[in-house]
């Protein structure tokens, strides 16, 4: 049966959201993915981003069939894919390592999938593919004889030649330079909203997957800490993970004092801040205080605001064209990163050792969890 | 093993051979590296050959058998092929049943050992390469025990009805059997370095563009396996076709001998016979080196399928 039947038989033509159901994935007895649930609505430009060794090739080996999971299902609309060959699911991957057939020259590594399908166009298709990746006048050669580079460029054009139902791309601008990277990102996602394809697109860029998705999922250990649009994961982290993770973020352990209206009372080393309660994932107890460094204002006078300062000592300042960037010490001991744009007609006078007062809109306050591990370990190196 | 791999004209996705580069400047060390090999090649490559063509050309004293003197006859040439070219016809037929034979038995090994062996991975190495700690002479004896009329092969086929001609040895089967089984291991390690070189993931691409398990062996895994494929075939083909132990032990006198029973009988017992041994051997080069020719040509640069 499956041996003398060709390329397309067996081809699932599902349709629809991309679905996970509680993937697990182990390897002996180390979980890759861990009990992971998501949904990507279909034509959506997903980012999945998280550190090295978190799992997010796995998941994207998982959806391609190339790797089954331990536990849970794998749905694209109403279809059950779990279980099913690479070669059946109308997925395709840019690989990591771009793994381009070395004995076939570019046309063909591209028309490779086209031609599986049957396409009697699939030269053609080709053609259109590297002209789209600005690689048609390198169609005759063979991958060993490009550059790095060139070849993440052939790999992202073998994939969308075959405009899957789901493109899975695992860092598919990493070796590009700068200027490269950022027309390849507005291609993909030009590409993407015009034949409306699910895009799952893995990357460590976080300003690549701000930028071009339209849910961002930030993945730890196997498991999603936190998804959502850009920008409320930029706004409200979650976790302190997440508050680290993607932007940076000033963070201070203390604990909730009491309740004042709709902000939770916060003592963090003797400082008194508030933190709005829908925007606190904990309102009682220990908890970790966080603020983005932009947000923060830096004076060298006491603010006459109410209440959500701090004196702090200048440690390091330094000059980045629109910005500032100080770093300062506050009193619970830690560094703080503040960010002030260049407005003032005044030059910043401010040098290291100089006391001055931060200040904050509590509105931009927020509070999550106290990851007890990190603290320990703040714990161990103070 | 790697240069083993190599014959076949360099692999295509190594990933060491980047852009080709150009030079400047002149450097000498590469002709100096050369000089040994070089040397090793003229003492005991071409004065030998040219001594053996020298021969090939003698002609034998009338009345003295076993006296020649220096001569250009290309007669000699004429009778050698003419008389034996059964010889040279099974010479070519057996090697090139062995090496197909070697290639079904050895690629799927390979294949395994380089994908599916996993711990047994050096087990089954060493397995391969074991038999070369004994003398091939050895083996091959030891095969005609095996083989023999009422040795168990034998006599658990008869059983069956599947043995017409009642006997294995002293017939081509048995000659082709023992090639197979002797040069299996020069089949096995070329295909398997080259697998083994092959990126995993570049497999998993051919599924993930929709090639089920057949259309992703044969467009990719077998086409990034064909240096060590042609490399495989060379190595059992040419000494596999001059090999004449195999027909010696486990031949027949009169229907199954080879080129090279020939040669050596022609040299050792038969008395004026070394012009004849002398162009029976350039012959067969000449052959081997022909078929080689164009077999890379064919292979070496393209796909295979
Ligand atoms: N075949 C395997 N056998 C055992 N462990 C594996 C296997 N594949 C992956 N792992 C482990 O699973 C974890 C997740 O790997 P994965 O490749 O998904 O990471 P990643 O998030 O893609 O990292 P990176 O950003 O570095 O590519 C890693 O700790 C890795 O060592
Ligand atoms: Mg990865």
């Amino acid at each position: 049966m499956a041996l003398f039947s060709s390329g397309g038989a067996g081809f699932r033509a599902a349709k629809g959201d991309l679905n996970l159901e509680s993937v697990t994935k182990q390897f002996a007895n180390f979980t890759a993915v861990d009990d992971l649930s998501l949904t990507v609505p279909r034509g959506s430009f997903f980012a999945l981003l998280g550190p090295s060794g978190c799992g997010k090739t796995t998941t994207l080996r998982m959806v391609a069939g190339l790797e089954q999971p331990t536990r849970g299902r794998i749905l694209i609309g109403d279809t059950d894919l779990t279980g099913s060959r690479p070669y059946e699911r109308p997925v395709n991957t840019v690989f990591q390592s771009y793994a381009l057939f070395p004995h076939l020259t570019i046309r063909d590594n591209v028309s490779f999938g086209p031609r599986r399908r049957g396409d009697s166009d699939a030269g053609k298709a080709a053609e259109d593919a590297l002209e789209l990746v600005q690689m048609s006048s390198f169609a005759t050669r063979k991958p060993a004889q490009l550059s790095g580079g060139q070849q993440q460029r052939v790999a992202l054009a073998r994939a969308l030649v075959n405009r899957p139902e789901v493109l899975l791309l695992d860092e598919p601008l990493g070796a590009l330079d700068l200027k490269l990277r950022r027309q390849m990102q507005v291609e993909l996602k030009r590409i993407q909203t015009e034949v409306g394809l699910t895009f799952i697109h893995v990357t460590h860029d976080q300003e690549e997957a701000m930028t071009m998705a339209d849910t961002v999922a930030v993945m730890n250990a196997g498991r999603i800490e936190q998804m959502g649009h850009p920008e409320e994961l930029y706004d409200l982290p979650r976790t302190s993970f997440v508050a680290n993770f993607v932007g940076q973020s000033n963070l201070g352990v203390g604990d909730v004092t009491g309740t004042d209206g709709d902000n939770l009372v916060v003592e963090v080393a003797g400082t008194t801040v508030r933190i709005p309660k829908a925007r606190s994932a904990v309102h009682s107890g220990r908890i970790t205080f966080g603020v983005r460094p932009e947000k923060v204002r830096i004076s060298s006078d006491q603010p006459t605001g109410a209440g959500n300062d701090v004196k702090a000592q200048v440690v390091d300042v330094s000059f980045t064209g629109v910005a500032t960037q100080f770093l300062v010490t506050v009193p619970s001991g830690s560094t703080w990163a503040v960010y002030e744009q260049n407005l003032d007609v005044q030059r910043n006078t401010l040098r290291p050792g100089d006391p001055v007062w931060l200040e904050w809109d509590s509105g931009h306050a927020f509070g999550v969890e106290v990851d007890e591990a990190a603290a320990a370990e703040a714990q161990v190196a103070s | 093993m790697s240069a083993l791999a190599h014959v076949g004209g360099g692999t295509p996705g190594a990933p060491d051979d980047g852009p080709p580069q150009e030079r400047g400047g002149r450097s000498w060390a590469p002709y100096l590296l050369l000089i040994p090999g070089t040397i090793w090649l003229l003492v005991f490559f071409v004065f030998p050959l040219l001594q053996l063509f020298t021969v090939s050309l003698q002609s034998g004293f009338p009345g003295f058998p076993g006296y020649y003197y220096r001569d250009v006859n290309f007669g000699n040439y004429l009778d050698a092929i003419t008389e034996f070219a059964p010889h040279f016809g099974r010479s070519l037929l057996y090697a090139g049943l062995a090496t197909f034979f070697a290639f079904v038995l050895a690629y799927p090994l390979a294949y395994a050992m380089a994908f599916k062996a996993g711990k047994w991975r050096n087990v089954m190495m060493i397995c391969v390469i074991a038999p070369f700690f004994t003398s091939f002479i050895l083996r091959t004896i030891a095969w005609r025990q095996i083989l023999a009329d009422n040795g168990p092969v034998a006599e658990t086929l008869k059983f069956l009805h599947l043995l017409p001609g009642g006997r294995i040895t002293e017939t081509w089967v048995a000659v082709v059997a023992g090639l197979t089984y002797n040069f299996l291991p020069f089949m096995v390690l070329p295909i398997y370095a080259s697998l083994e070189r092959a990126d995993p993931k570049v497999i998993e691409a051919g599924g993930d563009l929709y090639a089920n398990g057949l259309t992703t062996f044969r467009k990719v895994t077998l086409p990034m396996s064909l240096p060590g494929v042609i490399a495989g075939t060379l190595l059992t083909f040419i000494p596999a076709a001059g090999d004449y132990v195999n027909a010696e032990l486990l031949g027949s006198d009169r229907s199954t001998k080879m080129v090279g029973n020939v040669i050596e009988s022609q040299f050792f017992r038969v008395l004026g016979g070394f012009p004849t041994a002398a162009a029976l051997s350039f012959t067969l080069m000449a052959i081997i080196l022909a078929m080689v020719f164009v077999y890379i040509r064919k292979f070496g640069t393209e796909e295979l399928l």
